[in-house]
């Protein structure tokens, strides 16, 4: 919470001077009372009708000054509370996008985006109210007390007993509820979940004919909900009936009081009316500041929510572009820029060394002790089963995840040296799930290259047989891609996010899946098109068929995270069990003695 | 503690939608007293309470005017008529909390009770859906009906029961009060009063338009932030923070400016009327302070009256509000009653036969369908599969395969024609014994929130333990199960989150093992599994198969082929039936979809 107000320091002018000028609104009102008890007292005891109405006139001199400066305050709190959560909004967003992926994993987007949207609205509103009424409230409720005590000293012990004893009925009860709202909030929880569940799962529940079952359980939780909401309700219900007797117990002790004091000649008649009116006020701000707390514990969860975001680190750290290589001394660094520009085709594009990786809270290494060595150009195809580490390997060359153990190369030079910028450059990534944004395609294109001219983005859609994509188009390149694609299809939505890691020539190019939704005729031409692509590009192809990869000049075959097999489509057929029991498990016996 | 939708009531513009509105909004007010005339008893409470405390409350300021009319000054103070009257004031303090609070308790009851039905209602049509509308309508929608909406109008009922009701009597007690005591000053506040409401209505007017561009920049925004944060990797991959960054940047300075601009004119509405009701108070003291010089009314009056000042107004500036949250619980009614009046699925038959002794004949007669009228998908379709048969159901992604299943297990009905299980036309039988005779494991994996076991004994709730080992054993769930926390006792979190899309369908096998229903549907059943353990469940499938007629919809043209029956889908509709071999001498579409994945094969041969 407290680090989050660092984003109301651009606003320190607005946030003290909102404040302030509430209060000197609520200085006037605290005055109408005590102008009304003169007007009783002079005015109509005197039958004085010039004083009565300079004084009626003072009263609406205190409304228009009242008026002037509760604008001002809420303008500045307004201003105040908005700049805050437009400076948060940005920085979160910023801190967000500084995550890696461990951290994404962990967390979930889901989340993250209620922070960024929900929360954020949550603790503006709450920072506004703050800025209007924390102040304003509790300075009524003492203020009348004192204007109390400046009338009499006796009748204002009355006040000193009320407001302790109202305070605790009124704030007791709010904690009392507080953490029973919670619960409600969790039992609505299961109610949406039951919910959620019958619609995702409405063929399974339907297919085994357990819908009076389902019902069953959704009235339990229902009913629990209303139980407990009953509940809440019951001791909430309690605060009005409560505050209401205590009050008025109060102002009949004033009158009694007053009576005294005015038998006894201390004050007057006036001043009585005045002394009852000051503990209605209390009443009014009191019921306010109740709510004003409930709406602040509201944006204190909203805000610590966002801080626990806010204090996530990435777990990558990286070079920044200026120093490519801290550890050495810029002299050396030179030299290796230009060793690596004179023998690049001798230098490894890409190796990993002895790398082992173990996901943060996983129980399991997800890959093991794994050697490869890859030259420029050549394709690599990484085959294996569910959750045999195919992924996570070719995620570690752009440096999406660190290494536990080991490194792994990029020409010659360990990832974990690059700058950001300068490593992610070099590699063009298609994920096995297919994702494009709301934007033209050209748009969409121009994501792997800013400044892509419209030859080398047909060349790109070209190899990525999407070229028949963008000629059915009316509009062509300027096709407006709906948000997550959904006016595409499947396959479409690959390809062209195949076209858009081929738009800017990487050195090193990932497939990772991502020829799942194509018929084999598409994915065969592809791959031709892959192959027969200009200049040494690296080729990596994760795949579940053997087909798709059986013309990498190296295949590794993964079996629980370790490195079962590497070696040429021959190769590994004749060495490498796993390999050929997941070959002959998609062509089937027939096929291998035909191939015999 | 936030809801996952808000609530906004639609505006529409022009005269006739107005009317129209209206209108709809009264037949939802019907609906609403409708599921409250249940609760009638604690509607009578909660009017009579509400009058009763409102009367008392009125009363109390005249006891308290009464009572200060007799301190006049030093030596001028009745103590015992005063004492009378504190005592009186007394036991209406104490009436008026009673009244209170059985008022409030009944208002509970009544908004808490009637939202659980509305719920329970919605559910149970959920239940009876037609699955067009579930495959139609985002789960996210539904389920903010269900939850969001009816969380709204609660809160609206509720608060429209306190508060609106309270207040209209609260209005009519103090008119009558005030006239009762003196026409005049009454004039006064019924005049000036009205000012408040013009004035709050003014600035709602105004900065209506302030929160449309507020909330439409909002949205533009949470589109922006869904989008990239959503798919925050591939924004990594392609280095596109900057300019994600940038025009996150864009939009949220808009809303900064849209915002101030909506926060500050709203936030006048509260010091305007609050001005509006001081001018009151100033006016009610002044009439008020003449006329008692004048000697018409006391001082005692006069306190009184400044009181019912105070509370004339308050009410005027709380309905406006309620007003807006009754309207705003209106809308989200009509959207929950929207769903709970959704056409069911067509009821069954009153003489639905229950479904006995199946063997596995399953006949498709002239069977027609389509999802739109428009676009027309599978016409006179014929097939009849005899008990034991196998039919493979194949074709590119997206053709449609999964309307067969569709059709057979009556998920949707057929628009002409007719399916016969055993002879009986599925129409003429009870769903549940349709359904119950066919297993069914889904590409899609789905599991129920619970433990595993509960999971693998849905289809057969009187299984041993033997027996639901057993099953797991034949699907090879048994030992990851075992290496599992709790083993069969380990709590699967919603969609189950915790197990892996492999380990999810593997326990979707068992589930079938367990219950082994006479026909079998497998859409993909194993598209999640590595091939190695594929081979393996696929014995137990083969043992499971047997003498048992099953529908295959699969990817790996090795399982199909050994299929009697081969249906070629494509564009929604069946364009080739028959055996491998018949289809593969036809040389058509079939024969392509086969031989295009050994191209990379031929491919090699002719390299090499």
């Amino acid at each position: 919470m407290k680090s989050l107000l660092v984003y109301l320091k651009d606003y320190k002018k607005e946030s003290v001077l909102g404040p302030l000028f509430k209060l000197l609104e609520a200085s006037f009102e605290l005055l109408v009372p005590l102008v009304m008890a003169s007007i009783i007292d002079k005015g109509i005891a005197n039958g004085d009708r010039g004083y009565v109405v300079s004084m009626c006139l003072v009263m609406i001199a205190l409304g228009v000054i009242g008026l002037a400066c509760s604008l001002t305050a809420q303008f500045f709190a307004a201003k105040a509370a908005v700049g805050f959560s437009t400076k948060l909004r940005h920085a979160l967003f910023q801190h967000i996008q500084s995550l890696s992926f461990t951290e994404m994993d962990t967390v979930g987007t889901s989340t993250l985006i209620t922070r960024m949207t929900s929360d954020i609205n949550q603790v503006q509103s709450g920072v506004n109210l703050v800025l209007r009424l924390f102040l304003r409230s509790p300075f009524i409720v003492f203020g009348a007390m004192v204007m109390a005590f400046t009338i009499d000293v006796k009748a204002a012990l009355i006040f000193v007993i009320t407001i302790p004893l109202l305070s605790i009925v009124v704030f007791g009860i709010m904690l009392w509820t507080i953490p029973l709202y919670r619960k409600v909030q969790a039992s609505l929880d299961r109610v949406l979940g039951i919910t959620r569940e019958n619609l995702t799962g409405a063929r399974v529940i339907r297919a085994f004919g357990k819908e009076k079952e389902e019902t069953e359980r959704f009235c339990q939780s229902n009913q629990n909900l209303t139980t407990i909401q009953m509940y809440v309700g019951k001791i909430s219900g309690v605060m009005n009936p409560v505050t209401y007797v205590i009050i008025n117990a109060a102002i009949v002790a004033l009158i009694w009081t007053g009576a005294l004091q005015v038998d006894a000649g201390n004050i007057t008649q006036g001043e009585v009316i005045a002394l009852v009116n000051y503990m209605s006020q209390i009443l009014v701000e009191l019921v306010k500041l109740a709510n004003l707390i409930i709406t602040v514990t509201k944006a204190v969860a909203c805000a610590n929510r966002i801080e626990s975001v806010m204090k996530m680190k990435s777990s990558l750290e990286f070079n920044s572009k200026e120093t490519p290589c801290r550890e050495e001394n810029g002299h050396k660094a030179e030299e290796m820029i230009i060793d690596k520009n004179d023998d690049r085709s001798e230098k490894m594009a890409v190796e990993f060394r002895n790398v082992s990786l173990r996901y943060q809270n996983a129980g399991d290494d997800s890959l093991r002790n794994l050697n490869l060595k890859v030259k420029r150009g050549q394709t690599i195809g990484v085959i294996g089963g569910t959750g045999s580490g195919k992924t996570s390997l070719v995620h570690l060359i752009p440096r999406f995840y660190d290494v536990t153990e080991g490194a792994v190369l990029v020409d010659g030079r360990d990832v974990r040296s690059y700058s950001l910028e300068e490593l992610r450059e070099k590699v063009g990534m298609v994920m096995q799930k297919a994702v494009l944004f709301r934007g033209t395609i050209r748009d969409n294109l121009a994501w792997g290259k800013k400044d892509a001219t419209e030859q080398e983005m047909y060349r790109a859609l070209e190899i990525a047989q999407a070229l028949e994509i963008v000629r059915g188009k009316k509009d062509g390149l300027d096709f407006m891609v709906e948000q997550g694609g959904k006016n595409l299809s499947g396959g479409q939505k690959q390809r062209l996010t195949i076209a858009r890691a081929l738009v800017k020539s990487p050195e090193i190019l990932i497939l990772d899946d991502s020829a799942s939704a194509l018929d084999f005729a598409t994915d065969a031409k592809l791959r031709h098109a892959i192959r027969d692509m200009e200049g040494d590009t690296t080729v990596f192809i994760v795949s579940q068929r053997t087909s798709s990869l059986q013309h990498a000049d190296q295949i590794v075959v993964l079996d629980d995270g370790e490195a079962v097999g590497i070696g040429t489509h021959e190769q590994l057929l004749k060495t490498c069990p796993v390999y050929q029991e997941i070959y002959y498990s998609q062509f089937g016996d027939e096929e291998k003695r035909q191939l015999g | 503690m936030q809801k996952a939708a808000v609530c906004v009531p639609q505006r529409k513009k022009g005269e006739s939608t107005e009317m129209n509105k209206k209108a709809k909004q009264k037949e939802t007010l019907g609906k609403v007293l409708k599921r409250i005339k249940k609760y009638w008893i604690y509607v009578v409470f909660s009017v009579l309470m509400a009058a009763v405390s409102v009367a008392l409350t009125l009363y109390l300021p005249i006891l308290t005017g009464n009572a200060i009319d007799y301190i006049l000054e030093p030596g001028k103070v009745n103590f015992t008529v005063i004492l009378s009257i504190l005592k009186k004031m007394a036991v209406v303090i104490a009436l008026t909390a009673a009244a209170q609070w059985i008022m409030n308790i009944s208002n509970n009851k009544i908004a808490y009770q009637v939202i659980r039905d509305v719920r329970r209602e919605a559910f149970e049509k959920i239940e009876i859906l037609p699955l067009k509308y579930i495959d139609q309508h985002s789960y996210g929608e539904i389920v903010s009906r269900v939850i969001a909406d009816v969380d709204q109008f609660s809160d609206g009922l509720l608060m429209g029961f306190t508060q609106l009701f309270t207040g209209v009597i609260t209005i009519i007690g103090t008119l009558g009060f005030m006239l009762s005591v003196n026409v005049g000053i009454t004039l006064v506040v019924v005049v000036i009063t009205p000012v408040s409401l013009f004035v709050a209505s003014f600035i709602a007017k105004k900065t209506y338009k302030m929160f449309r561009l507020q909330s439409e920049t909002r949205g533009e925004q949470t589109a922006l932030i869904d989008e990239m944060i959503g798919n925050q990797k591939v924004v990594q991959a392609f280095g596109h923070e900057k300019e994600a960054l940038e025009r996150f940047d864009e939009i949220n300075e808009k809303l900064g400016k849209y915002s101030l601009r909506a926060i500050f004119f709203s936030s006048i509405t509260n010091p305007a009327t609050r001005f509006v009701n001081s001018l009151v108070y100033t006016g009610v003291g002044l009439t008020g302070a003449l006329s008692a010089i004048g000697g018409r009314i006391s001082v005692g009056q006069l306190s009184c009256f400044l009181s019912y000042a105070n509370q004339y107004t308050k009410p005027f500036n709380e309905i406006s509000g309620v007003v807006t949250e009754l309207q705003n619980a209106l809308a989200c009614a009509a959207r929950i009653f929207e769903l709970i009046e959704e056409t069911p699925q067509v009821p069954e038959k009153e003489d639905a036969k229950v479904l006995q002794n199946v063997e596995g004949n399953v006949k498709l007669e002239h069977v027609k369908f389509s999802y739109t009228p428009k676009q027309r998908l599978i016409e006179d379709f014929n097939l009849s599969v005899k008990p034991g048969q196998r039919v493979a159901i194949v074709g590119p992604t997206g053709c449609g395969k999964t309307t067969m299943i569709n059709l057979l297990m009556r998920f949707y009905d057929v628009t002409g024609g007719k399916i016969l299980v055993e002879d009986s036309d599925i129409r003429d039988v009870t769903r549940k014994s349709l359904r119950t005779s066919y297993g069914m494991v889904l590409q899609d994996t789905w599991l129920k929130s619970g433990t595993i076991r509960e999971n693998i004994m849905m289809g057969k709730p009187d299984a041993t333990e033997e027996e639901v080992i057993q099953a797991a054993k034949l699907a090879h769930a048994h030992s990851f199960i075992k290496r599992l926390p709790q083993g069969y006792d380990t709590v699967i979190t919603e969609d189950g989150g915790n197990l892996s899309q492999g380990q999810k369908q593997i326990l979707c096998i068992a589930r079938v093992m367990l219950c082994l229903p006479p026909m079998l549907i497998l859409d993909e059943a194993t598209s999640s599994i590595d091939t190695r353990t594929e081979i393996k469940i696929q014995d137990a499938f083969a043992r499971m198969m047997k003498g048992r007629t099953s529908f295959i919809v699969a990817h790996r043209l090795s399982t199909i082929r050994e299929a009697d029956v081969i249906l070629v889908m494509k564009d929604g509709a069946v364009i080739e039936q028959g055996s491998h071999k018949t289809l593969m001498k036809k040389q058509g579409f079939y024969a392509t979809l086969y031989n295009s994945q050994f191209e990379g094969r031929q491919q090699s041969s002719v390299n090499s």
